[in-house]
């Protein structure tokens, strides 16, 4: 009798939750299906208008910041994989002198927080000429907190491979970095994959970077492109919503697909 | 003479060669770790540590974005306590944390502790609170901007069904700051429920089963076994996600742009504001700084607490 209750009582409970974190995602959809004029007078779109889609996919500003931001986040997520792995690799594997110290180093200028040194890069890229250019996008967030966590995580893992693996390649006169490339790279793939979806959706969410570095429309990533359209007057809200629909769905059908390794990416990211 | 001189230096080479092997091993060990780490360590060099380094300095002086930079000492950070749109900022993040922090672990707590165990749904719950995790944060701000629109807001409208008049949610002062809050605890409750859900796994069965021959209620289970047993957990989760809160930025610059009077404009809003759009170099600077020793001062703790109690940590 009293699980009974409690069945019920749990079931409920997480409807109501459901309904918030689902509902506002599935209203986006709807909405983004609706005639302008009927934007707030129904929920479920009639009649539906697929125009909205075709007329949001034919602005070649809206897709200019779409290849940006992937672009910009496979690029980052690619030299985030290559670099963390092999400082990781180091600081498992080599002995030389200042491991330790420069270890620790690292992991405590993962720290600073980049609200603090923006100022300066500002400048920085301001008197390098890199200021609207994607190259502070690309440049910066690889040696921010993914960076970071993923000299971590990498060393982490390496630590956990066993000698015997490379014995054999020492013995045939290997090369270190021979031993990093065919051996140990290949055997690491579960925390690179999970390093990848940490960086990637955190690249894909970056707000501050592009907000400061970029002015110019075309050259600016989803986040700051599709907060823009909020700020305009009469924001055609069934375009803005076909915009965002169009941004979070491939997100969330990868996530179906891979829910195991998104939730471990995103976790092992916040627990730095 | 001249053979032993020979002999004896082929010997010695020989001697110097055996020798010399581990010491080369050494050299070239210690070039390749540098190499090896090299990109990493130039990058937080140039990119992160330098330009630390270089906000200190800047925070010392008057520094306009064109034009002559003054050096004046720590009066950028004398004024810190006369400047009252800082003392509202520092306020307003305050309020933020407190109002988000407690509300997110609740949260996280009571549903890890609803979901589990294994029933029909399970997984379908749990895929569906982490998804607003997935989804862009700029997005979800966007569409919650929309729903708690004043008069066709769709919550209003539904509050308007049953005879409720909803409130301007963002743009009056009383209710601005509290909607922000709900709407970032709903981005992110997924993630520490996750995090409680690996801990609460990790309580040992028999435990419970023992409580439960003792005829404990679920509440008191919860109390006196699940509760001691996540404590580390719950403390480094709150510690992560204070910090997560001082840094908040995104949703505040889409739903409300600081206002409705300042009573959302948290620090780094405010730090975004004078550097970028009053162009107050030194004294933004000065305000990173500030934001700067508070996480650090959490980052601290957090390892503090690891330290101490952290035993699940592989």
């Amino acid at each position: 009798m009293r699980n009974k209750k409690l069945l019920v009582f749990r079931y409920i409970a997480l409807s109501l939750i459901t309904v918030l974190m689902v509902g506002p995602l599935v209203w986006m959809i709807a909405t983004s299906l609706k005639e302008p004029t009927r934007i707030f007078t129904q929920f479920f779109p009639n009649p539906i208008r697929w125009e909205n889609y075709t007329e949001v996919l034919g602005q070649m500003t809206f897709l200019k910041q779409y290849w940006n931001s992937i672009y910009i986040a496979v690029l980052v997520t690619i030299f985030v994989l290559l670099f963390s792995s092999m400082a990781g690799y180091a600081f498992a594997r080599i002995k030389f002198p200042g491991r330790n110290v420069v270890f620790l180093l690292l992991l405590s200028v993962m720290m600073i927080p980049p609200e603090v040194t923006i100022i300066p890069l500002f400048l920085f890229m301001r008197d390098l000429g890199w200021v609207n250019t994607h190259i502070p996008l690309i440049l910066l967030p690889i040696f921010g907190a993914p960076g970071a966590f993923g000299i971590f995580l990498m060393r982490q893992f390496f630590l956990a491979i066993p000698k015997e693996l490379e014995e054999a390649a020492v013995v045939d006169g290997c090369s270190k970095f021979k031993i990093y490339w065919r051996i140990m790279l290949p055997l690491s793939v579960p925390a690179l994959s999970t390093l990848t979806i940490f960086t990637f959706l955190t690249n894909w969410d970056e707000f501050l970077y592009p907000l400061i570095f970029i002015n110019a429309r075309e050259l600016m990533t989803l986040p700051v492109g599709l907060s823009l359209f909020t700020d305009e007057a009469g924001t055609d809200w069934h375009h803005l919503m076909s915009a965002t629909t169009l941004v979070t769905i491939p997100l969330l059908i990868l996530f179906f697909f891979a829910q195991k390794k998104f939730i471990e990416g995103m976790t092992a990211g916040s627990i730095k | 003479m001249a053979t032993s001189n020979s002999n004896l230096s082929t010997e010695s080479k020989f001697l110097i060669n055996k020798k010399k092997k581990p010491f080369s091993n050494k050299l070239s060990d210690s070039i390749a770790g540098w190499l090896f780490i090299s990109p990493m360590f130039l990058g937080f060099s140039i990119f992160m540590f330098g330009p630390l380094v270089y906000a200190f300095f800047m925070s010392l002086h008057e520094w306009p974005l064109l034009g002559e930079q003054t050096f004046i000492g720590l009066e950028n950070y004398q004024s810190l306590g006369q400047d009252g749109s800082f003392l509202n900022s520092l306020n307003v993040t305050i309020l933020f944390s407190l109002g988000l922090v407690p509300l997110n672990i609740i949260l996280a707590m009571f549903l890890a502790g609803l979901l589990k165990e294994k029933f029909i749904g399970v997984g379908f719950f749990r895929t569906a609170i982490f998804v607003p995790v997935v989804t862009s944060l700029i997005v979800w701000a966007i569409v919650w901007k929309n729903l708690l629109a004043t008069e066709l807001g769709f919550i209003n409208q539904l509050l308007d069904l049953i005879g409720i008049q909803g409130p301007s949610w963002l743009l009056d002062q009383s209710t601005a700051l509290p909607s922000v809050i709900l709407v970032s605890v709903l981005k992110n409750v997924g993630l520490n429920m996750i995090l409680f859900l690996t801990a609460m796994q990790q309580v040992p069965g028999e435990l419970y089963e023992a409580a439960e021959l003792d005829g404990a209620s679920a509440f008191r289970r919860f109390r006196s076994v699940t509760l001691p047993l996540i404590t580390p957990t719950i403390f480094l989760t709150m510690i992560i996600t204070t910090i997560g809160a001082m840094k908040i930025f995104g949703q505040v610059y889409v739903m409300t742009r600081g206002g409705p009077v300042d009573s959302t404009k948290v620090l780094v809003y405010y730090i975004w504001e004078t550097a970028f759009r009053h162009f107050d170099m030194g004294y933004a600077s000065a305000l990173a700084f500030v934001l700067f020793f508070i996480l650090l001062a959490f980052t601290i703790l957090s390892w503090v607490v690891r330290k101490r109690w952290v035993f699940h940590e592989e």
